[in-house]
């Protein structure tokens, strides 16, 4: 497998000639994986994946597609498929001629077209719709042709632009199990687009966050949620706690992290020495209540807000001086001492608790 | 269970139709009250002067009036040979009549028209009636003039019976109906109408033709221009639209003439001799640069809201599956846009067709329309039953392009905005 199929080198970006939107941007996509670019709007995603689709050009840097440079190669022969985020099938064509357009401008025999135009629609279920119009289908069944129609010319790379954006809940969920289900059956190179965590967390291989311009982290879903490299991967992907302080100390992989009245215990990510400002993250499953003695910080607490939410409950802690902490207790009979203004002792490990940048 | 659909009745034994039609009645009434002024204003500046067209352009009243007897008694007749003295009498008593209210030169008039040597024939008449004497009117008339014994002018008297004809419809066409009643085509050095019908259509189609080429790429750029661009291009379409359509005309004039400025560049860059100016006015350039002109934004607007609605990831969507841009352009953009290039023709070949004041202006001889030719007999020979044939020929000619449009691409797919 060719570990660099795609490619981002130093690439800058800027519209205006003031602001950069993409900073520098270095990425590697493996041949085959499903990486997502997950980011808040205006972060410089889709500008990238506009860059590898062709419709923008870097302002400085190359990108590189299976190893050949292509920021001079038009849109049309990049040979790329492409899902955009409002399906943008054509209106005036039926779903047949909307797959049959890749193929025709390629000079693709018809009885050949009409095999892998067949093979696209029973990819994503819609045998018997060929002679639809867009306008006649609904929103999921148009998503589902405009992937049809990415993927039945056979490109080697796919950009999808927030494609479920559009989808009511529980279809994007859906979708979402779909897509990834194709691409794991025809192994093509997918690079996709959103803003959604949880899209990006059920869908992708690697995902790569985004922000001002710049790739934060880029790791496996369950990497970017255990072990966040910075205070804004670790907000932004999923619920987080945050101690701001100072830390004290550091030794034996642990440091001592002073906030405004209290000391804790965190994991030291990102902070050298003592002095270093820190934000402290904390995941809230990894807060316990009326914890084991072997946990290294163990604290009071009082409630000041539970919120049923069926199969848990969220109860909200004035804790240590943040009254935002956030606890999810499972919603089983034990925890029935969870009652609004009670104190209660929560304890979690040093180990979970990461001491990141400040913010 | 009857097979009958059972009616579903209310809470109160009413048929739940019945009930409904009372409930929306009161909306109907609501809703023809706010539109009754319109409805009234049009049926009286619209569908009445139509209707009175109508009328006036096969209205033949005339002879049918004067001379009433006479057809009563030519009813029997058959138009072959001389009439009886029946007839004789009924046309010497409606003729005597006539010239005691001293109408006889105007049915001399109208004869005249049917049939050249009415005239004359008709004043020697008046003189010798005088001294008529009773009974036996054939033999006096006959003898008045020997056209009187011509079974022709007979047959002529006849064809101005029936109180309405579509003469002036034939007249449009430059054509007649001749002595034995059959439509010929009137000689060719007398056929001007076909012309001005012929150049009429021309001028139109190419107009539309014109205007779409130019308007296609502005609507395009203002469909895909940032906000702040497109503002500033949409008021230089608009602008024609607030300027009075004389004085863009007549800057045309200035322009275009002989001594104008666009000639004089074509001087001071050598393209033209100074004594060899192009005539650009007076002619059919001049009305093709000024109609155009003044019609253009008729055909940038509704292609301009169109492409407003097709959304730029249409074409990507085109380039990214491969197709070359101009491929994505003719197979994707292009087929999107036909509705609104189906209104702004339609829009500007209607206007065009019925164009008066720039042809009138700037057209001379060569360059003036059908519309040109009807202001011409209201106005000059006051034949107004043959200007308003001429204008329900022309409305029945933009009504059978509108059938034929809508036979082609539907009148559903007219997208004005």
């Amino acid at each position: 497998m060719n570990k660099e199929f795609v490619k981002f080198d130093k690439v800058d970006k800027s519209y205006d000639g003031k602001v950069l939107v993409v900073k520098d941007l270095q990425l590697d996509i493996e041949e085959g994986e499903f990486v997502t670019m997950l980011g808040p709007s205006g972060s410089g995603k889709t500008t990238c994946l506009m860059m590898l689709a062709g419709f923008e050009t870097p302002t400085h840097g190359e990108i590189y597609l299976d190893g050949k440079a292509i920021s001079s190669i038009p849109p049309h022969k990049r040979g790329i498929g492409m899902v955009f985020q409002n399906y943008a099938l054509f209106p005036h064509m039926t779903v047949y001629e909307n797959l049959a357009f890749p193929l025709r401008v390629r000079k693709i025999p018809k009885d050949e077209a009409d095999k892998k135009i067949d093979k696209a629609l029973s990819m994503v279920s819609l045998q018997g719709f060929a002679q639809r119009m867009p306008g006649q289908l609904s929103g999921g069944q148009q998503q589902r042709v405009a992937v049809a129609r990415s993927l039945v010319f056979d490109p080697q790379l796919v950009l999808m632009d927030e494609p479920l954006g559009a989808l009511d809940k529980n279809l994007r969920e859906s979708m979402q199990y779909e897509i990834k289900h194709i691409h794991e059956s025809i192994g093509v190179t997918v690079v996709y687009v959103t803003h959604d965590q949880s899209e990006a967390l059920t869908m992708s291989n690697r995902i790569a966050v985004f922000n001002d311009g710049k790739v934060q982290q880029l790791s496996s879903p369950d990497e970017l949620y255990e072990k966040p490299v910075n205070s804004f991967v670790a907000e932004f992907i999923g619920e987080n706690n945050t101690f701001a302080g100072e830390v004290l100390d550091i030794s034996e992989g642990k440091c001592k992290v002073k906030l405004a009245n209290a000391e804790i215990m965190a994991n030291p990510i990102s902070v050298k020495g003592k002095g270093e400002k820190t934000t402290v993250s904390l995941r809230p499953e990894r807060a316990l209540i009326n914890p084991s003695d072997k946990m290294d910080n163990i604290h009071k607490g009082k409630i000041e807000e539970v919120i049923y939410h069926g199969d848990h409950t969220r109860v909200r802690i004035n804790l240590l001086g943040n009254s935002d902490f956030i606890l999810k207790v499972p919603n089983s009979s034990s925890n029935l001492d969870i009652k609004l203004g009670n104190e209660i002792k929560i304890g979690w490990n040093s180990q979970d608790a990461r001491a990141l940048d400040p913010k | 269970m009857s097979s009958e659909t059972k009616q579903i009745l209310t809470t109160d034994g009413i048929p739940l139709e019945v009930s409904l039609k009372k409930a929306e009645r009161r909306n109907k009434i609501k809703a023809f009250l706010l539109v009754a002024p319109l409805l009234l204003f049009i049926i009286i500046t619209y569908v009445l002067p139509i209707g009175d067209m109508l009328m006036r352009s096969v209205d033949d009243k005339m002879v049918t009036q004067m001379l009433p007897k006479t057809f009563k008694a030519m009813e029997k007749w058959d138009g072959k040979e001389l009439p009886e003295e029946e007839v004789f009498a009924a046309f010497h008593s409606d003729f005597i009549k006539l010239v005691e209210e001293k109408r006889e030169g105007k049915l001399s008039t109208q004869l005249n028209y049917t049939k050249n040597g009415f005239k004359s024939i008709i004043k020697k008449l008046r003189r010798k009636s005088k001294s008529f004497e009773d009974g036996n009117y054939k033999e006096q008339i006959m003898a008045v003039h020997k056209r009187w014994a011509n079974v022709e002018y007979w047959q002529a008297i006849k064809r101005r019976a029936p109180a309405y004809t579509g003469q002036k419809y034939l007249k449009g066409m430059d054509m007649f109906k001749n002595e034995s009643g059959e439509i010929v085509s009137v000689s060719e050095d007398r056929r001007i109408h076909r012309v001005l019908w012929l150049r009429t259509l021309e001028i139109a189609f190419f107009v539309t033709v014109f205007c779409f080429l130019m308007a296609y790429p502005i609507a395009h750029l203002l469909a895909t221009l940032p906000m702040k661009y497109s503002n500033l291009l949409m008021i230089c379409v608009l602008l024609p639209f607030w300027t009075s359509l004389l004085v863009r005309t007549a800057s045309w004039m200035i322009l275009l003439q002989q001594q104008g400025l666009v000639n004089d560049f074509f001087v001071g860059i050598g393209l033209v001799a100074d004594d060899n100016r192009p005539e650009m006015m007076f002619n059919k350039t001049g009305s093709y640069v000024a109609m155009t002109q003044i019609l253009l934004p008729f055909m940038v607007l509704p292609l301009y809201s169109v492409m407003k609605t097709i959304s730029p990831s249409l074409m990507r969507a085109g380039k990214s599956l491969g197709g070359t841009p101009f491929v994505a352009f003719w197979k994707v953009y292009f087929p999107l846009t036909i509705p609104g290039i189906g209104a702004g023709c339609l829009l500007v070949f209607i206007l065009a067709i019925g164009y008066y004041i720039t042809p009138a202006l700037v057209g001379g001889a060569s360059g003036t329309l059908i519309s040109n030719q009807i202001a011409f007999h209201m106005k000059s020979t006051l034949d107004w039953s043959f200007a308003s044939a001429m204008g329900l020929m022309l409305l029945t000619g933009v009504l059978a392009i509108y059938w034929v449009y809508n036979k082609l691409v539907g009148i559903d797919n007219i997208k004005l905005g």
